[in-house]
């Protein structure tokens, strides 16, 4: 089977579980969000995909092979991520040099056209790159390695908005003309709502919601009124979280259908949710 | 209680629509060639699956059609099926909602006429 299948994986720290038993598949050829707040165990599950550190239990296996320790299997998939995993002293274009000891497929002509689009200069030293540049240096990297699997970290940490926009063009020009799978980790939703397909949300090491970007969009309302009423409208759905306010109450319901709020009373004031505050309420109850 | 559905429309839908009003306005012409998926996908930042859904809406209404190794043109007749269709839309849209409306504020019909034709005159 194509794709990455990670299979009831659990890893711990001292006292925390970053991961506890999560199983989930990434298809081929298809863009996910990876979301959660901080400490929700994205990272530890992309770091634990891509061999820099292992599960304490489970396995991931990519296109059915498991990929703990494999370096064939490791040479088809790339983490963008915080660490800069290159001695500082080296200069960007050697980087890249280096990049295709590792990886075969690493297009030099086409990190040196990014580079020149980003305005990232080769001849720099990796250290002497300012936050935002850093994070374009690793960008470029991961955009002409050429891999089936790509997992970028929170990929525009630092990045101004011309920047960002520019990134994902790019990203999707390429997704285009030769579909892989991409993997994006990020708190910036709203950004990457429209460019990915899937949403995979993490909370406290657990998968709380695993489905596609528009099923989780279409049926996902705010729901404010009395107290009683809300609770008698929002009783049997999928009520990801409430607010109170005095005797008004807000339920935040997703996967309900659109037919039964068109029916609602006056008195209940529903408006369509989205993605962000969704998001929120997801990883808050 | 306040309701606006039509604001948050699904995007490819908001795609398929995006095309119809550019058929309607002229913008592409009947048996012109209209952007590709891939173009609009990374004009508007969009997964390429969303843009090909909306795409697809206008292929099944036979408002575009492919040719092969081509692209994606605009059908002859396309204009006059957009605007019938526009047509229901409005019934739906403007003239239920404005009667409805008017019978709650005990507005007759012979009132409304007159309104419109005041809005017309203008």
């Amino acid at each position: 089977m194509r794709g990455i299948e990670i299979k009831e994986v659990s890893k711990g720290y001292k006292d925390t579980k970053a991961l506890d038993h999560v199983s989930v598949q990434f298809e081929d050829g298809k863009i996910y969000a990876l979301l959660g707040r901080n400490g929700a165990g994205k990272s530890t599950m992309l770091n634990i995909i891509s061999n820099r550190i292992f599960p304490d239990q489970g396995e991931v296996l990519v296109d059915g092979k498991p990929a703990r320790e494999n370096d064939q299997v490791q040479q088809n998939m790339y983490l963008m991520s915080e660490q800069t995993l290159y001695p500082a002293g080296m200069k960007i274009q050697q980087a890249f040099q280096w990049s295709k000891e590792f990886y075969p497929k690493f297009d030099m002509e086409y990190a040196m056209e990014l580079a020149r689009m980003f305005g990232l200069n080769t001849k720099k030293k990796v250290r002497t790159l300012s936050t935002g540049y850093k994070s374009i240096f690793k960008l470029v990297l991961a955009l002409s390695v050429n891999v089936p699997y790509l997992f970028l970290d929170e990929p525009v940490l630092g990045l101004d908005a011309n920047h960002r926009e520019m990134f994902y063009r790019i990203l999707l020009e390429k997704y285009i003309e030769e579909p892989f799978t991409i993997v994006i980790s990020t708190h910036l939703i709203e950004e990457v709502a429209s460019v990915i397909e899937h949403v995979v949300i993490l909370k406290d090491g657990k998968i709380v919601k695993n489905c596609a970007t528009e099923e989780l969009l279409a049926g996902g309302y705010r729901i404010s009124g009395k107290k009683e009423m809300v609770d008698i409208w929002s009783q049997g759905e999928d009520v990801i979280g409430t607010e109170m306010l005095g005797t008004m109450k807000t339920a935040y319901v997703i996967g309900s259908s659109k037919e039964k709020w068109k029916k609602a009373p006056e008195e209940l004031e529903v408006a369509k949710l989205d993605l962000q505050k969704m998001f929120i309420q997801m990883t808050n109850r | 209680m306040k309701l606006n559905f039509d604001d948050e429309k699904p995007v490819f839908l908001q795609i398929a629509e995006g095309m119809e009003d550019a058929i309607l306005t002229g913008v592409f012409q009947e048996e012109s060639q209209i952007p590709s998926t891939t173009e609009l996908s990374v004009t508007y930042k969009i997964n390429p699956a969303t843009a090909l859904k909306g795409i697809n809406l206008l292929v099944d209404a036979g408002i575009v059609y492919k040719k092969r190794g081509v692209g994606m043109f605009v059908t002859e007749g396309a204009v006059r099926k957009l605007r019938q269709k526009r047509k229901d839309q409005f019934y739906e849209n403007f003239v239920s909602r404005l009667v409805e409306e008017a019978k709650k504020l005990e507005i007759t019909d012979v009132e409304i006429i007159s309104m419109i034709e005041r809005g017309f005159s203008k």
